[in-house]
């Protein structure tokens, strides 16, 4: 392996949040962002033909090792808690911000058609949204938007990887379920030998 | 209790409408307003006897079915016609629905990603236990004994059912209880349920300290609050010092 590959491996396990290139463009001395970027594709190929339990993915900007989402029954068992899970109005109440950042707290009341104070105040505190500033209207109303840490948490690279929201509509309904869909409880774990 | 009820909780009054949809297979664009008002109207007097909180934005939306209602029973009036009137009187309220439908399969989707620390999980930082200026920043509310008797039923209903019966079992009383819980609350300054209830978790042990906590909140001795919905539930003495 190169050495400057090894050394942004070494990097990108170390950091505890995602790296960006500009960043470690700037630790590799005489190395050009576009070199990075390209090492960084060829690791992302390397651990994925390597099918082993992390891999790299680009998120919220930056680069990260993250574990393979199918082994998460297996690492909920070494964390024991609960995961930190939204509630269908916290998700709700998201989507809107997401979608329709920056925007006021009466434009989300409206759209779903009750009071989000809760809800927001939840997100708010989870870091997920944030206030953006006030609206120049009377009353200066706060106006929110999502985080970097929204980005990190859904596994976004950024803000245009969000399926538009004309593609939601032209889909057929979604089958009749109220309620949102939980991630299973497995008790089981699957079975490891292949 | 002997009996549960199961009903779906509702997001909302749209959320609600949208069920009702549903449910009757009606088309979004065409809705027959007499049965959805009827059916929604129906809707609230269950969660009403239930005692479900009734947010008042339930009740705006029945007064708009109901508006819409007779609307469309009235003739226009004289004068009046339709393109003035803004045509269907249900435009605005499929509007609304279909934008929040919109936002709810949004909502699914975004739950559906794999998400960090749910789903994937990045190296070492996310293990770390939220330190304790973090969790000062947790939004406390103060909770009342029905959110204590779930966190109750649920340490019971974790428990093993199968006990050795102990034929001397360890004598506690209640007062014994109540002065070792006052004690550690004001050696510690605040405690939370679980490490109350320590290592031991037997049934008797559970029993004697809800009750205690049970005793102490009708003395307005503690302060029992929660991080939120199935949060930990903290014990605070009442008077700070």
């Amino acid at each position: 392996m190169e050495e400057k590959v090894a050394v942004i491996e070494a990097l990108l396990f170390t950091s505890e949040t995602p790296l960006t290139a500009e960043r470690m463009a700037e630790i590799l001395p005489d190395t050009e962002k576009k070199e990075i970027v390209s090492h960084l594709e060829g690791l992302m190929r390397e651990y994925e033909a390597r099918g082993g339990g992390i891999c790299l993915q680009e998120v919220a900007g930056g680069f990260q090792f993250r574990t393979r989402s199918d082994l998460a029954p297996w690492i909920r068992k070494l964390k024991a808690g609960r995961p930190a899970m939204l509630s269908p109005a916290a998700m709700e109440t998201l989507a809107v911000v997401a979608y329709r950042q920056p925007l006021v707290k009466s434009e989300i009341d409206r759209i779903r058609g009750v009071d989000v104070s809760g809800a927001l105040k939840g997100l708010l505190d989870k870091k997920i949204v944030r206030i953006v500033g006030r609206k120049d209207v009377p009353g200066k109303p706060i106006i929110y938007g999502t985080t970097r840490k929204f980005l990190e948490v859904f596994n976004l690279r950024d803000l245009s990887e969000l399926p538009t929201l004309r593609e939601l509509k032209d889909l057929p309904d979604q089958p009749d379920e109220p309620d949102m869909p939980r991630p299973q409880e497995q008790t089981e774990l699957p079975d490891l030998q292949e | 209790m002997s009996y549960e009820i199961k009903l779906d909780i509702f997001e909302g009054p749209l959320d609600l409408l949208l069920f009702l949809i549903r449910k009757n297979e009606i088309d979004i664009y065409n809705i027959p307003i007499a049965l959805i008002t009827e059916q929604y109207l129906s809707y609230l007097d269950i969660m009403r006897s239930l005692n479900l909180d009734l947010a008042g934005e339930y009740l705006v939306l029945a007064s708009t079915l109901i508006h819409i209602k007779s609307k469309l029973l009235l003739p226009p009036a004289e004068g009046e016609n339709e393109e003035e009137e803004g045509g269907d009187p249900r435009a605005e309220l499929v509007q609304q629905l279909l934008e929040y439908q919109a936002f709810k399969e949004a909502a699914l989707r975004l739950d559906g990603r794999s998400l960090l620390d749910r789903d994937v999980f990045t190296r070492g930082a996310a293990v770390e236990e939220p330190t304790a200026a973090e969790e000062e920043n947790e939004a406390m509310v103060e909770i009342d004994v029905f959110e204590l008797f779930t966190a109750f039923r649920r340490i019971i209903a974790g428990l093993d059912r199968k006990e050795d019966l102990e034929i001397d079992a360890e004598k506690m009383s209640l007062t014994d209880r109540i002065n070792e819980i006052m004690e550690r609350l004001s050696e510690e300054g605040q405690i939370t349920f679980t490490e109350l209830l320590g290592e031991r978790t037997d049934r008797r042990r559970i029993i004697y300290t809800f009750l205690a906590i049970l005793e102490l909140m009708k003395l307005r001795m503690i302060r029992a609050c929660q991080s939120g919905p199935f949060g930990t539930i903290r014990l605070f003495p009442a008077v700070e010092g």
